[in-house]
């Protein structure tokens, strides 16, 4: 039997097929011109010419989606490497981290027509994607204040978002299995969303931000927590749904009792959480007539594959000192970082914060007084970005001292020339920018 | 209540930052609490949250939410009495978009039915119909802005708004300040904010005290203060904070925004 090298034309009917050449050629010009990564654009003329374009391309793979504030591109990225066996099949991606319409539009068009594909979803799209492409699987991380001045608020996203499931149904309709939704059972946001979905599998992936649950959606409440992460209304019934899986430090505990060692290729809990999610959306997306299917010991195992996701993570050397660089964009991703820091027990190692605030970032930056930054008195501070100042002035009155550099990357060095020599392996220097900060910083390091 | 001795503990309470703290406005009661300690002032600094009774303070910061947490916000506040017999005293209050009308005699939820403020402040809120607010807002003060206690005027007013409702302000509360940038209170008179006594609101975030700390200054001194003499605060070193002051203003002018890029900033894509 002969392999055919070029995969088969994923699309029928003229429009598409107009759709797509025009992505391409779009795409292809975009990257050229080094307008961008060459994902967006062309994807956006795509849809113009077939505004049915994502779902034509998406009718006969196995998709996953995944969704919520924070956490998207990484939990997409172990899922990814979950499915992958190594074998036939890559599974397609939208790496770039374009995750509205246009970019799952180019994502798809690269890739054989069937197979498997997973797509992180920007939260106010989820509902429209999910119409489009008829997933296999929907996972649901988290939901948390996000760019104040660019997204609906956190509660018309949740009701969205249940209507969206709601409309979900118990037979599949066409072929393929109905859609599972794996949502983060200690999100109590999320959990109000998800109860709306006819299947679901809970777990409990932990809840780092509590501050923007704190109103019962059912029924305007109070949502109470306790130290176990256990939550429940104290007025209705409304409260944490049982859990088919759970982590406990760094133990993965399923329902029936076994226990899964979560060793992962990233720092921190909250990617050990990341790691949870993508290892139980894993299985509803397996071919099942391929044999038995990999256990979640080994489902973990490929996740832990994945040391750095689109740059996050990654360490660079800079003048013989390791820089890791670490991304943060609103108040529960900072938290989440601080805890990392604190994970490597008490350093005085210098860190690096850069903020920005363009249009990826939301261009108000009054989210930075939400975030405890007390927590890195005693460590020494470089703050630079478009919105340093900003920093400064909350870095003035968070009593921890810090010195603002202009340029980014003269702000590395700045924090270089305030390390100590290097231990072998271990950050000399934190670096952690918000979302164009970030991609600054790595674009010229 | 807390004695309005200069010497003695002065508490200042963020009110509800379970319900209107979406906005980083729980920044202006750190600011305060900060800028009281700096001056050897013995403060406490309350995070209120909205299940436990209001407790009694000197100065009260409410800061900026959704339209659900507004509506139980106000009717707790209502429910509870606490900051209407606390202003009652003379205690100080600051409100910031839904904090600041909820201060007022009525609000919209996000379907537009009109809901009870507390009544502190005479201005009414409406849903706007238009695009909504968003982005720097500067202003400057009147002759009828509240002055310093040497008599200056306030400073220019910058921050940055992000709002849907339009504020009228009546007649037994005075605006802030008149609209230089943005829209503020956006009810065609263009003018931002209101007060009256020792209640005031306005619709900046930034939060709206790191970035105006004569105003910080202003509240402050009217919170240690008894009766109507408010002594005059020692200086700080506010370079950082005037530098930022200094940088949003210039940023202003390079950028003022094309009609476009405002449209732009309401679109999904």
């Amino acid at each position: 039997m002969t392999i055919s090298t070029r995969p088969p034309s994923p699309v029928s009917g003229a429009r598409a097929s107009v759709a797509v050449e025009a992505l391409q050629v779009v795409n292809w010009l975009s990257r050229i011109l080094r307008r961008g990564s060459g994902t967006v654009a062309g994807g956006r003329v795509g849809l113009a010419i077939d505004p049915g374009l994502l779902g034509t391309l998406a009718r006969h793979k196995r998709i996953a989606l995944v969704s919520g504030t924070n956490g998207k591109t990484t939990t997409t990225r172990m899922l990814v490497a979950a499915l992958s066996d190594g074998g036939d099949e890559p599974v397609a991606f939208n790496g770039t981290g374009a995750n509205m319409p246009a970019g799952h539009v180019s994502a798809l068009v690269g890739s054989p027509s069937t197979g498997a594909a997973v797509l992180e979803v920007d939260e106010g799209y989820l509902g429209a994607v999910i119409d489009a492409t008829s997933p296999r699987v929907v996972v649901l991380l988290n939901l948390s204040r996000d760019q104040l001045d660019r997204i609906a608020e956190v509660r018309m996203l949740v009701d969205r978002w249940r209507a969206a499931l709601g409309a979900l149904t118990v037979s599949s309709d066409g072929d393929g299995p109905p859609t599972v939704v794996v949502a983060n059972a200690d999100d109590p946001m999320v959990a109000w969303a998800a109860v709306a979905a006819p299947t679901v599998r809970w777990v409990g992936a932990g809840q780092v931000w509590q501050h923007d649950a704190v109103g019962c959606p059912a029924c305007g409440g109070r949502i109470v927590f306790d130290q176990t992460g256990a939550w429940a209304c104290d007025r209705c019934d409304f409260a944490r749904p049982a859990r088919h899986a759970w982590l406990e430090g760094s133990m993965l505990v399923l329902a029936d009792g076994s226990r899964h060692p979560v060793v992962i290729g990233l720092p921190g809990q909250f990617n050990r959480a990341n790691a949870a999610m993508a290892a139980m959306a894993a299985p509803f997306m397996l071919d099942t007539d391929r044999g038995a299917p990999p256990g979640v010991a080994d489902l973990m195992d490929r996740v832990g594959s994945v040391h750095q996701v689109a740059g996050r993570f990654s360490s660079i050397d800079r003048h013989g000192h390791t820089v890791r660089l670490l991304l943060a964009k609103n108040p529960a991703g900072w938290t989440a970082i601080f805890d990392l820091l604190d994970e490597a027990g008490p350093r005085a190692s210098p860190v690096v914060l850069s903020i920005n605030a363009r249009i990826a970032d939301g261009f108000d930056p009054s989210w930075l007084w939400d975030v405890p930054f007390e927590r890195l008195a005693g460590n020494p501070v470089v703050v630079t970005g478009d919105r340093r100042l900003d920093l400064a002035v909350r870095l003035h009155y968070a009593e921890v001292a810090h010195t603002v550099v202009d340029d980014p990357v003269a702000a590395v060095d700045r924090a270089v020339e305030m390390s100590r020599p290097a231990d072998a392996g271990v950050p000399s220097i934190d670096f952690v920018g918000n979302y164009t900060a970030f991609a600054d910083l790595r674009g010229r390091l | 209540m807390t004695s309005p001795d200069r010497n003695a503990a002065l508490t200042i309470a963020v009110v509800y930052p379970d319900l209107l703290g979406t906005y980083g406005d729980g920044g202006n009661g750190l600011v305060l609490a900060r800028r009281a300690a700096w001056r050897g002032i013995d403060v406490e600094l309350l995070q209120a949250d909205s299940d436990r009774p209001l407790p009694a303070a000197d100065l009260y910061c409410m800061g900026g939410g959704e339209d659900g947490p507004q509506v139980r916000a106000a009717t707790a506040l209502r429910d509870d009495g606490t900051l209407v017999a606390a202003v009652d005293r003379g205690a100080v209050v600051l409100g910031v978009c839904a904090g600041y009308q909820l201060l007022g005699r009525s609000f919209p939820d996000s379907a537009d039915r009109p809901h009870d403020g507390l009544g502190l402040l005479d201005i009414t809120t409406r849903k706007g119909s238009g695009t909504r607010a968003v982005g720097e807002l500067v202003g400057d003060v009147t002759g009828e802005s509240p002055s310093l206690p040497d008599g200056r005027p306030l400073p220019r007013l910058t921050g940055f708004e992000n709002h849907g409702g339009v504020t009228t302000v009546g007649a037994g509360s005075t605006p802030l300040a008149r609209v230089l940038r943005g829209v503020g209170n956006g009810g065609g008179d263009g003018t931002e904010g209101a007060w009256n006594g020792r209640v005031m609101g306005c619709y900046l975030h930034g939060p709206v005290l790191a970035r105006n700390t004569t105003l910080a200054d202003l509240l402050l001194g009217w919170a240690v203060s008894s009766g109507t003499s408010v002594e005059p605060l020692l200086p700080l070193d506010d370079s950082e904070e005037m530098a930022l002051r200094t940088e949003r203003l210039a940023a202003i002018e390079a950028h003022r925004p094309s009609g476009w890029v405002r449209r732009f900033r309401g679109l999904r894509l």
